[in-house]
């Protein structure tokens, strides 16, 4: 009886000990879990529900299965402007790394106005898609731009930059790796500070020349950073939409219509609520395929050493 | 030491490039229309003019956008600082049920994009009455899986002595956290308050979608539509991009020595 006793309350007390502990730690992770948990897993599976559905997003509508992903698919629209993201991030992905890396290898030395150079070239990150846009809209106007005042001093001709279906892409990689070349660099920066001097001493005892050094240890160390910036970028150039919104609007004739600045039109000005939904899942899919087969790719390089 | 100038003359012209958009937005802002529009052109405006600035303070609702926004900025840095540090804290330190299931979820979001979101979160809105009101605004930056993973990173790299020293001397967990931990996490919580400061202040398609009426715009959305409904104005377009830039840039310069050491403790090394 008495052994029965003291089992039952040992059984009883272990957990009123141990609740204190979980309700510390509930406490000071649960607000925290229930903001981020709950403003991304509830909408992200209401998204998918919506994609199956031809709801209005004033309205609701009935389940169409997989209709609008098959919509998706001949929509020459959705094409375009599939096209025109994956120019724009080609362009854009390696370019901010290329101007990236030799900028941060040069303020890595100890120069003079080292502090000036990082500054200048960091501050374009800081200011928002919206004043880049205005000042982009401009600096590059065909008729009053500074830009074109000095072009046209240099003896070129003026140039339609953003207005010009042929140039306003191209142009807009340009501005965007202006506003955000300044990540790449401060990430690399760090990257680079955190070479053990000793390998790179090594490696100049054991003969190696600069340009041995940087491809035999600087470019293998800076591997993460590179993998990491590389699925930065591209998640970054895929969701394009700010710069576009306040530059071009996707014009002049539709040439820098975006995946997102389309699906903001789906949604948001044409009120396709379910077609939307279809569209960012795609894209969803696609940022995931991307950002994996970058990692496989980094893991893949990494195995033989 | 070795031969300077090469650097000097690379860094040199490409500093001053990045540099000139912002130079010429902060010179024409002092310069009446006429003479940004002159031809030939002027690089100096003749006399200081606050012609832009004052058309932008006066005859808008710029001081209410800009009171929107710094509303919305305050309370994601706040509640970003006091959520994020707390979870930081618990999932780098406390033992409890649950802690990797919801430490791997906080993460998951990471993956998730916002578009995928807009849609339904505009819904939800919609139904609980929220749309075209302030707290639509921040309600999405009130605590991110970015700002978690930077303290709890921050707090792992801690040396855990000086917590158990404090909890010998009989010092609770919450006495613990605000007494000894914080104060040692200046730099990653300046570090966190900038990078939400910049998010929030900068976000423009969220408020786009969730806000319709001029008087609760941020500042963003207000300088794109003001920038569409007024597009021959420069001087007071570029009054206006200076005031929403130039909080920014100050906040960047007071706290950009915290950037670099932040980022190489932060994880980037995967």
């Amino acid at each position: 009886m008495a052994a029965d006793a003291l089992t039952l309350r040992r059984r009883h007390a272990r957990p009123r000990v141990r609740l204190m502990p979980q309700l510390t730690g509930w406490g000071f992770v649960g607000p925290a879990t229930l903001v981020i948990v709950g403003l991304s897993i509830f909408p992200a599976v209401w998204a998918l529900i919506l994609s199956l559905r031809d709801d209005n997003l004033l309205a609701p509508g009935s389940f169409v299965g997989l209709q609008n992903y098959r919509d998706l698919l001949d929509d020459p629209d959705l094409r375009a402007a599939t096209l025109h993201t994956l120019l724009y991030s080609v362009l854009y992905v390696p370019g901010s790394l290329v101007i990236g890396l030799p900028i941060a290898l040069a303020l890595n030395r100890p120069i003079r106005f080292r502090a000036f150079y990082r500054t200048c070239l960091f501050v374009p990150y800081v200011v928002s898609a919206a004043a880049t846009g205005i000042l982009a809209n401009f600096i590059l106007d065909p008729q009053f731009g500074i830009v074109n005042d000095l072009l046209a001093g240099a003896g070129v001709a003026r140039q339609g930059f953003l207005q010009d279906p042929s140039q306003a892409l191209l142009t807009l990689v340009v501005v965007s790796l202006w506003g955000s070349v300044g990540l790449p660099i401060v990430v690399y920066l760090a990257a680079l500070q955190d070479i053990p001097r000793e390998l790179l001493e090594a490696a100049r005892v054991d003969g190696a020349g600069a340009v041995r050094v940087f491809r035999a240890v600087t470019l293998p160390q800076l591997r993460p950073a590179t993998v990491f910036l590389v699925i930065w970028q591209t998640i970054d150039a895929l969701q394009l939409f700010d710069l576009v919104y306040t530059t071009t609007k996707g014009q002049p004739l539709d040439s820098t219509t975006v995946i997102v600045f389309y699906l903001y039109q789906q949604a948001f000005q044409l009120f396709h609520a379910g077609y939307g939904a279809a569209v960012a899942y795609a894209l969803f899919v696609v940022t995931l395929i991307v950002s994996g087969a970058a990692l496989w790719h980094a893991r893949r390089g990494e195995a033989p050493s | 030491m070795r031969r300077q100038w090469p650097y000097h003359l690379v860094l040199m012209p490409l500093s001053l490039l990045f540099a000139a958009p912002l130079v010429w937005m902060l010179i024409t802002s002092f310069m009446p229309d006429a003479e940004i529009n002159a031809y030939p052109p002027r690089l100096w405006p003749s006399h200081i003019d606050f012609g832009g600035y004052l058309k932008v303070l006066t005859e808008d609702s710029y001081p209410r956008w800009f009171g929107n926004t710094l509303l919305v900025t305050a309370v994601a840095v706040v509640s970003h600082l006091v959520l994020c540090s707390l979870a930081g804290y618990g999932f780098a330190r406390l033992r409890f049920r649950g802690r990797g299931v919801a430490f791997v979820a906080i993460m998951a979001t990471v993956m998730v994009p916002t578009q995928v979101l807009m849609i339904p979160t505009f819904l939800v809105f919609k139904n609980l009455g929220l749309i075209d009101t302030l707290s639509a605004a921040f309600v999405p930056w009130l605590a991110t899986a970015f700002g978690v993973f930077l303290m709890r990173q921050f707090f792992l790299s801690l040396p855990r002595e000086l917590e158990e020293a404090a909890r010998i001397d009989g010092c609770n967990r919450l006495g613990v956290f605000f007494r000894v931990v914080l104060p040692l996490a200046r730099p990653a919580l300046a570090t966190l308050a900038v990078f939400t400061f910049l998010g929030a202040w900068n976000d423009l398609i969220w408020p786009l979608i969730a806000i319709n009426s001029e008087e609760t715009y941020t500042l963003q959305v207000g300088l794109t539509t003001f920038a569409g409904a007024r597009h021959t104005q420069w001087s007071a377009l570029m009054a206006g991009n200076v005031l929403a830039t130039f909080p920014l840039i100050a906040a960047f310069v007071v706290a950009q020595r915290h950037f670099i050491a932040t980022m190489s403790f932060s994880g980037l090394k995967g």
